[in-house]
């Protein structure tokens, strides 16, 4: 009797989990198979070439955001790419233990901080003293969400290059910072650009640090220094509107910028998995 | 004979001994072996790991299987509870005979709650003392809830751990030392009450005290239990070991009572490796 | 200068001896760029604080107990905005951590190593997807499924307790809810799949040579095991959860009410800072919306360093306990 319990108990048990498993990852699918379905319908030329229109005239895109998307995260990039990694080269190769454990704490913190509070801090820093909204502000957001993943990024795979490698260069009598720059960089250099990519879909997708520092804009913003339209924030208001033809455009927004996260994510493991692979050999 | 039914535990009938089986060549042996292996192979995917294996374990003996590493003596040991089951891709042709059943058809849990298994590192849950020996019998509903207690006690105290535990039952397994840790796992497998109790290098990760107690204590309990254990230690072997069984590539060379392996080896690899002509 | 150079460490001074002068240039650089990193975090942090100030002055610790929010005549209370963030991270978590445990479970102890590699990758591009298609997706699919059957199915079974009344809006803290806990299943698998894994065989080896059966070596014996690393799993996805801005602010009703209804319309603080803060009307208003923000950057601090913690004791070897 006892064993008959134990034996059903166990059945049971066991599928549950991998119903938990099915239910889970099938969440990915659902998404993807809403925004295909949805989004599939009202992607046109039209959404990548004009700008929005007022709702009921049909016929507009999001041209605009597409490129406001690009102008902020590319400045978020320039701006926290190169602090992230040459700090993370700092951490990895010329730091003490004392000093790297410090800044790796500190840059977990600025990880967590709630991207809402991201938005804050730059709107005070930038916003506020220009006066104005910007996409000069939107990206030193972003950037900051940038920075310590790709320290991260570039830390960790720093310090996975082998020690024989390394003595390698210094033994044919290069400097420091030479046998950094020319052996172990190049080195790890596939798992860096991996995080760097990662990390820079990312913030491509953050709605709330642009909500009060780049804010929104109808038209094509010029240069960096007006408020500027961005994807995630124009599938925000337009999903919230309550027009119609602005929920499409929407799908169609929620779409394409699903579709680039997605692809550098998957691109990106793809060459990191390639790249671990031939290093093992 | 197996253990005799201890009053409160709710009891597994024990067969007799097939008295019809003769035992050859072993004459120690009381009545029939109490398991026996014949032409057993395993596989690990392609590779063969154990070739032809054909051995009887007299009961209430000890027999030890010896052999350089890599041999198959820990893979045809965990064969017999089947714990190799768990790994990916294996799989085991032959008989295992069990009083009178192929062990390697029946209900697995059931198996493996007849033959115990201690292994190479202590491997206490991380629960208290008292849980850790618990354990086994509580899942097998082996006792009511009052009378645990008391199994909990019998089985530290056949396992020669309960002087120094008893005071701190409710403290973490870990706070024990290796060697007791050890003593543990062997409580916590006797409180189950196995027939047989495979032991796969118990003593490899303990100092050599703690490695005299376990030896005293298996020599004390191989009258209620049958006993085949693997040691790389061969001076372990000639110390606790009524039969020995050495093993190499798979194979099973020779097998016979402890004092003619090691004294007048019939196999010439035997000899090899007894004299130490290779590791 | 000798005694100086006498306290300086002996290490230090050999090391920077050493150092030859492209090196002691490329040490600055990199120094001056980590420093940065600390920097702005610090700067963060002032600027927080200051910022809060007026509001902080005001109200000082009833800020957080107060539960009027009127920009109009200038009182702010944090208290419902406080209560929404937990409560839906919470109730998040109350449906994440099954499901996710239970798909760890499978993932590292039952699945076959290719099946369990390719699922975890599928489960794990879950986190890339941004908040704010979450939130297209919660508003567009699961608020009319929440409004037309699940609430009213809710209320049917449990109306009778305080917890399922009112009407039926479709949004509500349950809705936010279940969002985030969708959000939460790639990091609460993701970790506690590899604490699961990182168990030694021997654990559930142990187990079943006494007789279990396999699911009851795995919860008995596996699970326990790696439990510091499953609730640190937690630690972070809560961190992450509370934190959470659009999808949440999509579907919570945005009504800064306390209601013992799951079924009511709530408030988060991350949501009410993106509703009001470029509306807001006057400096007070502004002040307590950052020192809400204050609040909750301390909150999610403190769960990710406990976080941490529990995934660093986990690494170390033998420390099940």
């Amino acid at each position: 009797m006892l064993r008959l319990w134990r034996s059903s108990l166990n059945n049971v048990m066991l599928t549950l989990t991998g119903v938990c498993a099915v239910v889970t990852a099938s969440a990915l699918f659902l998404i993807l198979g809403y925004l295909l379905w949805n989004g599939g319908k009202s992607l046109d030329w039209n959404f990548f070439t004009k700008l929005p229109l007022s709702p009921g005239d049909l016929g507009g895109g999001m041209a605009n955001a597409i490129i406001g998307s690009a102008k902020i995260v590319a400045l978020a990039a320039l701006l926290g790419v190169p602090v992230g990694f040459i700090s993370g080269v700092f951490l990895a190769e010329f730091s003490n233990k004392g000093m790297a454990d410090f800044i790796r704490y500190t840059a977990d913190l600025l990880n967590g901080v709630p991207s809402i509070v991201i938005g804050i801090f730059a709107w005070t820093i930038i916003v506020v003293p220009m006066r104005h909204f910007s996409a000069w502000a939107g990206g030193f957001a972003l950037s900051l969400m940038v920075i310590p993943v790709t320290l991260r990024a570039t830390e960790q795979f720093l310090t996975q290059v082998p020690l024989s490698l390394r003595e390698g260069a210094l033994a044919l009598g290069a400097s420091k910072w030479k046998s950094v720059a020319t052996v172990v960089i190049p080195a790890a250099r596939t798992g860096v650009l991996t995080g760097i990519i990662l990390g820079v879909a990312r913030v491509s997708g953050e709605t709330a640090p642009l909500l009060f520092t780049a804010l929104n804009n109808q038209f094509w913003s010029k240069g960096f220094n007006e408020p500027t339209a961005s994807l995630p924030v124009m599938i925000y208001t337009h999903a919230i509107s309550p027009y119609e033809d602005w929920h499409r455009q929407a799908w169609a927004a929620g779409l394409v910028l699903l579709g680039l996260v997605l692809v550098a994510n998957i691109a990106a493991r793809m060459v990191l998995a390639r790249g671990a692979a031939a290093q093992r050999g | 004979m197996g253990t005799s039914p201890q009053p409160g535990l709710s009891t597994t009938v024990k067969t007799e001994p097939d008295v019809t089986q003769s035992t050859p060549s072993t004459p120690a042996a009381p009545t029939g072996p109490k398991l026996r292996a014949s032409n057993v192979d395993f596989f690990y995917g392609k590779f063969q790991a154990l070739h032809n294996i054909s051995i009887e374990f007299p009961e209430n003996q000890i027999t030890a299987l010896i052999g350089p590493s890599g041999c198959g003596k820990s893979t045809f040991l965990r064969t017999l509870n089947r714990i190799n089951d768990t790994i990916r891709g294996s799989r085991v042709t032959g008989e295992v005979v069990m009083d009178g059943t192929n062990i390697l058809q029946v209900d697995v849990t059931e198996l493996r709650r007849r033959v115990g298994m201690v292994f190479q590192r202590p491997n206490p849950f991380p629960k208290s003392i008292f849980d850790n020996i618990a354990y086994g019998v509580r899942i097998n509903g082996l006792a009511r809830r009052s009378e645990i207690a008391e199994v909990v006690e019998r089985s530290l105290r056949r396992a020669a751990l309960w002087d120094e535990v008893k005071d701190k039952l409710q403290k973490s397994a870990y706070a024990l030392s290796g060697g007791q840790q050890q003593r543990l796992c062997i409580a916590r497998a006797l409180a189950v009450d196995p027939e047989v109790l495979l032991l796969d290098e118990p003593c490899s990760a303990l100092d050599p005290i703690a490695t005299s107690k376990i030896e005293e204590l298996l020599l004390a309990i191989k009258d209620q239990c049958t006993l085949i254990i693997v040691t790389h230690n061969m001076q372990q072997a000639a110390r606790v070991a009524d039969l020995t069984g050495f093993f190499l590539l798979g194979k099973l060379i020779e097998f016979n009572k402890t004092d003619i392996i090691f004294k007048t080896p019939a196999k010439k690899e035997t000899e090899d490796y007894i004299t130490g002509r290779f590791g | 200068m000798a005694t100086v150079a006498q306290t300086v460490p002996v290490r230090a001074r050999s090391f920077f001896r050493n150092l030859r002068a492209g090196d002691q240039i490329a040490y600055l650089i990199t120094f001056l760029f980590a420093a940065s990193v600390v920097l702005v975090t610090t700067v963060l942090v002032f600027e927080l604080w200051q910022k809060s100030e007026l509001s902080i002055q005001r109200f000082g610790f009833a800020f957080l107990r107060t539960t009027t929010w009127d920009p109009v005549n200038d009182e702010f209370g944090a208290l419902p905005f406080i209560y929404g963030t937990i409560v839906t991270s919470v109730l998040g978590l109350a449906i994440s951590v099954p499901l996710g445990v239970g798909a760890a479970i499978f993932l590292s102890e039952l699945a076959p190593p290719k099946t369990s590699n390719t699922l975890t990758f599928l489960v794990e591009l879950l986190a890339a997807v941004p908040s704010v298609i979450f939130g297209l997706l919660a508003i567009f699919a699961l608020v009319p499924l929440m409004r037309l059957y699940v609430q009213p199915a809710l209320i049917k079974a449990f109306g009778w307790s305080p917890f399922f009344k009112g009407p039926t809006y479709g949004v509500g803290v349950l809705t936010a809810s279940i969002v985030l806990a969708v959000m939460m299943f790639p990091y609460i698998i993701s970790i506690s799949r590899e604490a699961l894994i990182q168990v030694p065989r021997e654990q559930r080896e142990a187990a079943l040579a006494l007789g279990a059966t396999r699911w009851e070596a795995t919860w008995d014996a596996v699970v326990p095991f790696a439990r510091l690393g499953i609730v640190g799993s937690i630690f972070l996805s809560l961190a992450r959860a509370l934190g959470e801005t659009m999808a949440v602010t999509m579907v919570i009703g945005n009504d800064p009410r306390i209601s013992a209804s799951i079924l009511a319309p709530g408030y988060t603080i991350a949501s009410v800072i993106a509703n009001e803060f470029t509306e807001a009307t006057g400096d007070m208003h502004l002040s307590a919306l950052v020192e809400l923000g204050l609040v909750l950057f301390l909150i999610t601090i403190i769960l990710n360093g406990l976080g941490q913690l529990l995934l660093i004791v986990t690494a170390k070897p033998g420390t099940a306990r």
